[in-house]
């Protein structure tokens, strides 16, 4: 096991690169979700502004 | 020629539907490929002769590498279209694209610096092919800068979708300066018209990289492209109705 993590000596490039690729494809995740949740909430509160009676506004 | 199919991928509520079922369809095969591609590249693949474990960097960098080329494709086209036919879903699409794009130019470089260091001997070397992809970064980077500069979403539009069209230059530059000039980094070893220079227990676990990564973008694009219709669309009529 600790010789699959030694990587043949290239453990310090090698899992880094991995690391930032995979925070790379997390992130993107993420960030696209939020940006789509806001998106709707966003939507959803201007509706409820436009559909409150005036005095409401 | 029946153009409704054109209409009907200009619309917004139309592509704001498309666009959820289908990215799961995206999502999950490239969750389930990029594992295994995992597994297949850092346990059953063999060392390199020459470059031992370190060649494994390759299952990471050259899918990055490879996205963040495709993305500013896919990008560039949307723009075009956006521009030509004024089509605003298109220019949704292009803005979707950018954030992503950037990302992975950023982990190409850092990827191909990490493997740099152990094989060339440094991180960084001013290379026409590293260059090249530096610049691509700035492409991105100026795009979204030039994007949220400018207050009217119309004219952000268009002036981000010339830079983006202008910038389709440097992909050429990319793509061929390993040819073209005395470049350290290495010629294509995958995508070339003879046989791929690798083994197919080397070869294998990069085809499924290089797939898993272009599904996955394309799941991740096509949430951003919702948030951005609805950004855009949020007044319109349909959007109560996608609310629900």
């Amino acid at each position: 096991m600790s010789e699959f993590f030694a990587m043949g000596g290239y453990a310090a490039f090698l899992w880094p690169a991995y690391a930032v690729t995979l925070l790379a494809v997390v992130v993107n995740v993420i960030t696209a979700r939020r940006a789509h949740a806001a998106a709707r909430e966003e939507a959803r509160r201007r509706l409820e502004m436009e559909s409150a009676p005036e005095h409401e506004r | 020629m029946n153009w409704t199919w054109f209409h009907k991928f200009g619309s917004p509520p139309h592509i704001y539907r498309i666009a959820g079922s289908l990215a799961p369809w995206f999502g999950w095969p490239a969750g389930l490929l990029i594992i295994a591609a995992l597994y297949a590249g850092l346990v059953l693949a063999p060392p390199d002769y020459q470059q031992g474990d370190g060649f494994r960097i390759i299952y990471v960098h050259a899918p990055s590498a490879w996205l963040s080329v495709m993305i500013y494709g896919v990008m560039a086209t949307a723009a075009a279209i956006g521009l030509i036919w004024r089509m605003k879903v298109a220019h949704a699409a292009a803005a979707s694209c950018a954030g992503i794009g950037a990302w992975f130019t950023v982990v190409s470089l850092i990827t191909g610096m990490l493997w740099g260091k152990p094989m060339w001997g440094t991180y960084w070397v001013w290379d026409p092919r590293l260059t090249a992809q530096l610049v691509l970064l700035f492409l991105y980077l100026g795009y979204m800068g030039l994007r949220s500069g400018i207050d009217d979403l119309g004219r952000a539009d268009r002036a981000s979708a010339v830079l983006a069209i202008v910038g389709v230059i440097n992909i050429p530059i990319i793509r061929y300066s390993v040819e073209w000039w005395n470049s350290i980094h290495q010629a294509p070893s995958v995508m070339k018209m003879d046989r791929p220079s690798m083994p197919m227990d080397m070869l294998a676990p990069l085809l499924m990289m290089l797939l898993g990564f272009t599904l996955y973008f394309a799941a991740v694009m096509l949430v951003r492209l919702r948030a951005e219709i609805l950004r855009r669309e949020r007044s319109a009529s349909w959007v109560k109705e996608a609310l629900q």
